[in-house]
């Protein structure tokens, strides 16, 4: 069996034990927690797309995910349009804002360019904070029905959620699985090694960011939209603030930076603990959560910082970077 | 716009300019020294309002006298963040942008927990010092003195990490280890030392803001956040690394808004100075005053 071939394994592998859970789980909460992990993990799996094999730090994301959730939550509560075709939309828009903004974006490098990304989503939050046609400040409540697979609403039962986000990581999954092995998988990690060697080896630098920019925005925006179906309200500050940026860069960054598996290993450390300490310690408001959760994401990152993928591969070659 | 209201707004946004520019020129200075991106600057910023108001509370003296110790303060919390966090962040070998960006991040998670510990999520206050509330009047011009303070202290650091980085052996330590990390252990100067120093003064520097703004600005876990994400605008419109292209870059950024905030609702004000980060970037990818 080759190397790729024993990842379809381990995910078949993961996917059943994972499906499986929600069976064994009923407690209402941990199975929030169990779709969180998931989405996140999917989030950043997207995010690894343009951040972690392409080697474009964007710390905007959350303009992508805000597109996502308030397509999907525009198209529903306003015209009854059912989510799957919202988030679609979303994830289409996008996409093509992920274009135009790579067009004078992608001329930009390191920092400069993370802070524009920075900046645009900003932009984003402050124009949908002021657009009224969409909530404005207060933003969208999604109307109550009875549980569906068309309108994406479960009030009582949460596993189809957990279905939901798993699905969803399982595609962004395959999509980086399928670009590793392809042209553009190559043409990535050229570009994110030494993008002027690969330039004068014929790889079209230029086109490779564009393209890993669609893909990850467009995913992103589906991730959006189905946390919009989970939550049933989304506002500009939950949706498309700073820390949403960085909590899609995050998993993948603990986890391990342009690999496959990173994101999933990354989120399933980092999103249940910070769950089980914001609720099992931040109803006090004194802090205590903040405090492990920061010193958290410092130590990993000290520790490890190829990610923790890495504890698992002794003899694996680190992504040698100057 | 009347002439007069033109000059009001000129002057508040000058004035806010030059805090800016005292907010950036640490992070700026860091990352000239070293390449590191600071993203817990706006922490901070925090801690030494947080540290004025504590002072203030313990002791009762005004915040102008407390200035000087909380700078202090301020320059062995650097010292102190550079040997426990980011001395171990430059030694990783591999993605070190993104090891930098997220253990500094998780810095500043941590002291945001710390803040709320000790002061609670509240937001304080320091309801009376010499400065807050007073204003001065120039010819019909309305100047609020904590900011004129804070002006003027900013032009003087300013001038003095002129003097400093020109005409003493630290100063040439500095721009030594800037160029040749590597050349400078040769000639016996001590990298670790230089860095510590280094981020031992540009967190004094927001230090020495944290105290103007405590005068005249409401102190809670997260104020830092908007002050920070200004304060990276500013860095990089500037050009990262150049000093005195922060101080620039912090004067157009204040009058920008400043300007903006007339035509714009309050809260849309910081468009505008986006988009002029977008508008320089696109046009000169290493800001005004960059080395690329």
């Amino acid at each position: 069996m080759t190397h790729r071939q024993l990842q379809l394994v381990l995910l078949s592998g993961v996917v059943i034990a994972l499906a499986i859970l929600p069976r064994v789980i009923t407690d209402v909460y941990m199975l929030n927690v169990l779709v969180l992990t998931l989405m996140y993990a999917a989030l950043s799996q997207s995010w690894n797309i343009l951040g972690g094999y392409c080697g474009q730090i964007s710390l905007g994301h959350a303009l992508y995910f805000g597109v996502g959730a308030y397509a999907t939550s525009v198209f529903y509560a306003s015209f009854g349009i059912t989510p799957w075709l919202g988030a679609l939309a979303g994830g289409v828009i996008s996409m093509l804002l992920a274009l135009g903004l790579g067009y004078p974006c992608f001329r930009l490098k390191g920092h400069y360019f993370s802070i524009a990304t920075i900046v645009i989503a900003e932009i984003g939050l402050l124009l949908v904070h002021n657009w009224d046609a969409v909530g404005g400040a207060l933003g969208i409540q999604w109307p109550i029905g009875p549980d569906s697979w068309v309108t994406l609403q479960f009030a009582r039962d949460k596993a189809p959620y957990v279905y939901l986000a798993l699905g969803l990581f399982v595609i962004t999954w395959l999509v980086t699985y399928w670009i590793e092995d392809s042209r553009w998988g190559f043409w990535w990690r050229a570009v994110k090694d030494n993008p002027e060697a690969a330039e004068s080896l014929g790889v079209e630098v230029f086109r490779s960011k564009m393209a890993a920019a669609a893909l990850s925005a467009f995913f992103t925006a589906l991730g959006g939209g189905f946390y919009a179906a989970f939550v049933s309200y989304i506002d500009p500050e939950s949706v498309m603030t700073f820390r949403f940026s960085l909590l899609f860069a995050l998993p993948a960054v603990l986890g391990g930076i342009g690999t496959l598996w990173g994101p999933l290993v990354g989120a399933a450390v980092l999103i249940p603990l910070t769950e089980i300490t914001r609720s099992y310690m931040g109803g006090s408001g004194n802090g205590l959560d903040l405090i492990i959760y920061g010193a958290l994401i410092m130590i990993i990152s000290l520790a490890k910082p190829e990610g923790i993928l890495s504890l698992f591969h002794r003899n694996a070659k680190p992504d040698a970077r100057p | 716009m009347t002439l007069q209201a033109f000059l009001q707004v000129l002057a508040s946004g000058l004035l806010m300019g030059l805090l800016y520019a005292l907010i950036a020129v640490g992070l700026s200075l860091i990352f000239g020294l070293m390449d590191v991106v600071n993203f817990a600057h706006g922490e901070f910023l925090m801690v030494a309002m947080y540290a004025t108001f504590g002072l203030w509370l313990a002791t009762s003296l005004d915040p102008v006298v407390l200035m000087p110790a909380v700078t202090a303060l301020m320059f062995v919390l650097g010292a102190l963040a550079y040997f426990g966090v980011v001395r171990f962040a430059m030694r990783a070998r591999t993605n070190v942008g993104m090891v930098q960006i997220f253990a500094t991040f998780g810095l500043a998670v941590l002291i945001q927990g710390l803040a709320q510990f000790f002061f609670s999520p509240d937001y304080r206050s320091i309801p009376k010092s010499w400065l807050g509330g007073k204003t001065l009047d120039i010819a019909g011009v309305f100047l609020p003195l904590p900011q004129v303070f804070g002006g003027l202290i900013s032009l003087l650091a300013f001038a003095g990490l002129y003097l400093l980085m020109d005409r003493t052996d630290f100063g040439k330590a500095l721009e030594a280890t800037r160029e040749d990390q590597g050349a400078v252990a040769l000639v016996g100067i001590d990298r670790n030392r230089v860095f510590a120093l280094g981020w031992g003064l540009g967190v004094a520097l927001v230090g020495l803001a944290g105290v103007v703004l405590a005068i005249f600005y409401y102190i809670h876990p997260h104020v830092g956040g908007p002050f920070a994400l200004i304060a990276y605008v500013v860095v990089a419109l500037g050009g990262f690394g150049s000093v005195f292209g922060a101080l620039a870059a912090g004067l157009i950024v204040g009058v920008i808004e400043a300007l903006a905030a007339t035509v714009l609702p309050p809260a849309m004000k910081s468009i505008a100075v986006y988009l002029l980060y977008l508008g320089v970037v696109f046009v000169r990818p290493s800001g005004l005053f960059g080395r690329l």
